[in-house]
């Protein structure tokens, strides 16, 4: 970030501090000078303490980073800006953004991808890196042009949800990618067999009569892109993957030793085909949340690491959007601001311990962006969360900070509060 | 949830007409007594009740249809309501106005009750989730949801013909299971009612995913499936079925699936045939069944009007709180 004339001289202390990256977890103070870590335990010689971040009883974890989070501009700001959503970012202790290109226009020239950068730099709460599109306008036809979108600063390629009907377009596509060393991010999604449905293909779908999207489109989908993977040679992640047999699939690759990542989404790993019997539009997600079993098996994945992060995969709405009959609502959560207490939560299930959920949200998403971030390494970036993992609050109207109140979530206590954000060693949050 | 409890005020009356799925058996059996009393009006020579007098009865129909917006209308003006006829057309609807803004309007010109059908499941339940709180809502069709009049007329055709004990009843629902919300609604309401066997009857392109779940046993084969069973319905088979893969031909459909005379042999030897309507004759059974004597498909027609006014006079019956 640019204003080093904000930047003090910072000491957090008395916390417990957890890097997964260095496989640190004790409690030890933290000195931050010029934006950057500089010292872990004891000061510096000479530091003088401008701002002293008192952290006991609290965590202290480098900033998190989303890999997939809309803000909606350019196109929509009636749902969100950069403005809005960089600043609920930063309450939720996110430091680091990933927008995939399905603005309007579609991140496809390097004027957009420097549009948004400019916006975010003009909030200055979060970094917000880009997917650049894989196509042109997205349109599954024409390779967009990614040496220049790599230049342009874009971090990886994809589609985003739009799906590639032509297995050879996609083919050239991946291999013009990994001729640039971009890492191609894929939203698994067969069109065909996802039938314009939404609701997952099974007992409640049929029960209330929603077109059903099969477990194959995903599946069908994550098959076809393996074969192509191995074939071209990209570096592939795949976004957000939803059923127990497409994790399977990745991990079988992974173990072959292919160059192939996957994340889950907070809201697969807490919601489930069963929580849409009441028509609950908030419910209406694509892919379609699906059985309680697939539910399990991505939380065993992200345990085990064959999914090695965590997203929010943000999509905030304007109210009118749910307000349809279901079928006829958009899809996707509100989840900047539940991020981090929904992933708290499974380290009380002991669904995952401490040391593993952060790094899902730190390490694990920087790595497959190939980002210098998600660490507390002395040198590197001071984005650092702090929260105390303890404190009850409540989501509702007065505490969501996202502009979308679009989440089942709302009026759910949650324990873990963020209360301090640091970005780039700049005091970008603090509750009170 | 509420949506069990949308359709029932706090004293287990009927509030709204949603779907089978969340009312109680006593509540069918007492929908289908109610239904007895006023078939007997319908059969008088002045055809009216006057219960409903004053109640404005919007029929708001997203989806074209004659039968069941007709059979309403007469239930309506049978119990002396006044009636608009709305249909809204998807081109209109295209215009812009969102159904919310729709139901807004309507609810301005102070409405007692929406009979509704749309074509996206779940319409029913949003549009009784969002009006105002003394407007009843009945589901007239919602998508592939729920039809349940249609489900309670042939229960009522079912029990005229075979007695009130369900128990002792094989029922096989033949055709388009999986994009047919009149067979969801009689499935539910075939098995709240305890019906001994209900079973599905189609090639696997037409059976919805973990049909087993909603209480049926599913056949592919035709004379297995309705072999000594006491009711046959057959639904109507849309012609784009046809479009999107799930039949190669109205002539292999009806050669497989099509209800004939020599097919109804497999059947109890006092079986009756129903069917919602309207027939596709030559696809889904030939002449010579629907018209023959097993056949009560007019029955269920007649039928219809009774257990509308049924159903609407109790959903409109004095709540708790007296109205405006």
């Amino acid at each position: 970030m640019s204003n080093d004339d904000k930047q003090h001289r910072i000491r957090i202390s008395g916390g417990r501090h957890i890097d997964p990256a260095n496989n640190t977890d004790k409690i030890q103070d933290i000195y931050v000078a010029a934006g950057k870590i500089a010292a872990l335990g004891r000061a510096p010689d000479g530091f003088n303490v401008e701002i002293e971040i008192d952290a006991s009883d609290q965590i202290v974890c480098p900033g998190l980073i989303d890999l997939c989070a809309r803000l909606r501009e350019p196109g929509q700001e009636y749902k969100a800006t950069i403005a809005s959503e960089s600043l609920a970012a930063a309450s939720g202790g996110i430091t680091t953004l990933c927008c995939p290109p399905d603005t309007n226009p579609v991140i496809d020239t390097p004027a957009v991808t420097e549009f948004i950068r400019l916006r975010a730099a003009a909030a200055g709460k979060a970094r917000i890196v880009t997917l650049a599109a894989l196509t042109k306008g997205l349109g599954g036809e024409q390779l967009s042009e990614m040496a220049a979108l790599k230049k342009a600063g874009c971090v990886g390629v994809s589609n985003a949800t739009k799906p590639l009907l032509n297995s050879l377009i996609q083919r050239r596509a991946l291999e013009y990618a990994a001729t640039y060393d971009l890492t191609v991010f894929l939203y698994a999604n067969d069109h065909w067999l996802a039938n314009s449905g939404c609701a997952h293909e099974g007992r409640v779908a049929t029960r209330l009569g929603l077109p059903g999207i099969p477990e194959a489109a995903e599946t069908a989908a994550v098959a076809r892109d393996l074969a192509l993977i191995e074939q071209t040679g990209v570096r592939a992640h795949f976004c957000r993957l939803t059923t127990g047999r497409a994790v399977q699939m990745v991990a079988r690759a992974q173990f072959d030793g292919a160059e192939v990542t996957a994340d889950a989404a907070m809201p697969y790993l807490y919601l489930s085909e069963v929580d849409i019997s009441d028509f609950d539009s908030q419910c209406h997600l694509q892919p379609p949340l699906r059985t309680v079993e697939d539910r399990q098996r991505l939380r065993d994945a992200l345990q085990q690491g064959t999914l090695s992060a965590l997203c929010s995969d943000h999509q905030p709405h304007e109210a009118d959007a749910k307000l349809r009959p279901f079928p006829a609502t958009e899809p996707g959560i509100s989840g900047l601001d539940s991020l981090l207490p929904l992933s708290l939560q499974l380290v009380d299930e002991q669904a995952i311990n401490m040391q593993d959920l952060l790094h899902r949200l730190t390490a694990g998403p920087a790595k497959i962006l190939g980002l210098p971030y998600g660490t507390m390494t002395i040198g590197a970036s001071a984005d650092i969360c702090i929260f105390h993992p303890g404190m009850i609050w409540q989501l509702d109207s007065s505490t969501i900070q996202s502009r979308g109140h679009n989440t089942p979530f709302m009026g759910r206590e949650f324990k873990g509060r963020v209360t301090h954000t640091l970005l780039a060693g700049n005091l970008v949050y603090s509750l009170d | 949830m509420s949506r069990d409890n949308l359709q029932i005020d706090g004293n287990g009356q009927l509030r709204h007409f949603l779907s089978i799925s969340g009312l109680s058996r006593q509540l069918l059996i007492d929908i289908l007594d109610t239904a007895e009393s006023f078939a007997g009006v319908t059969e008088q020579t002045v055809k009216k009740v006057p219960l409903l007098r004053g109640k404005t009865i919007v029929n708001l129909f997203f989806e074209a249809s004659t039968r069941t917006r007709t059979t309403f209308e007469l239930a309506a003006k049978r119990l002396s309501a006044d009636v608009l006829n709305i249909n809204i057309t998807q081109s209109s609807a295209s215009k812009g106005e969102t159904l919310l803004d729709t139901l807004r309007n309507l609810e301005a010109m102070h409405v007692d009750m929406f009979i509704v059908r749309h074509a996206d499941s779940g319409a029913a339940h949003f549009i009784a989730q969002n009006i105002a709180p003394h407007v009843s809502v009945i589901n007239a069709g919602d998508g592939r949801h729920s039809h349940p009049t249609q489900a309670m007329l042939d229960m009522f055709t079912i029990r005229r013909v075979k007695g009130p004990d369900f128990g002792r009843l094989r029922v096989a629902i033949v055709g388009d299971i999986t994009h047919s919300r009149v067979a969801r609604s009689q499935i539910h309401a075939l098995n709240l009612l305890n019906t001994g066997e209900v079973r599905i009857v189609a090639p696997k392109t037409l059976i919805p995913a973990h049909a087993e779940a909603l209480g049926t046993h599913v056949f592919h084969d035709l004379r297995e499936g309705i072999k000594d069973v006491d009711i046959i319905i057959m639904l109507r088979l849309q012609h784009e079925r046809m479009q999107g893969a799930l039949l190669p031909s109205e002539h292999e459909y009806f050669e497989l699936f099509g209800l004939t005379e020599s097919k109804l042999a497999y059947a109890s030897p006092d079986v009756t045939v129903m069917h919602p309507g309207p027939i596709n004759r030559g696809v889904e059974m030939d002449s010579e069944v629907a018209d023959g004597p097993r056949s009560v498909i007019l029955e269920q027609v007649t039928h219809g009007i009774a257990v509308r006014m049924a159903i609407m006079s109790m959903a409109m019956s004095p709540k708790e709180a007296p109205v405006n």
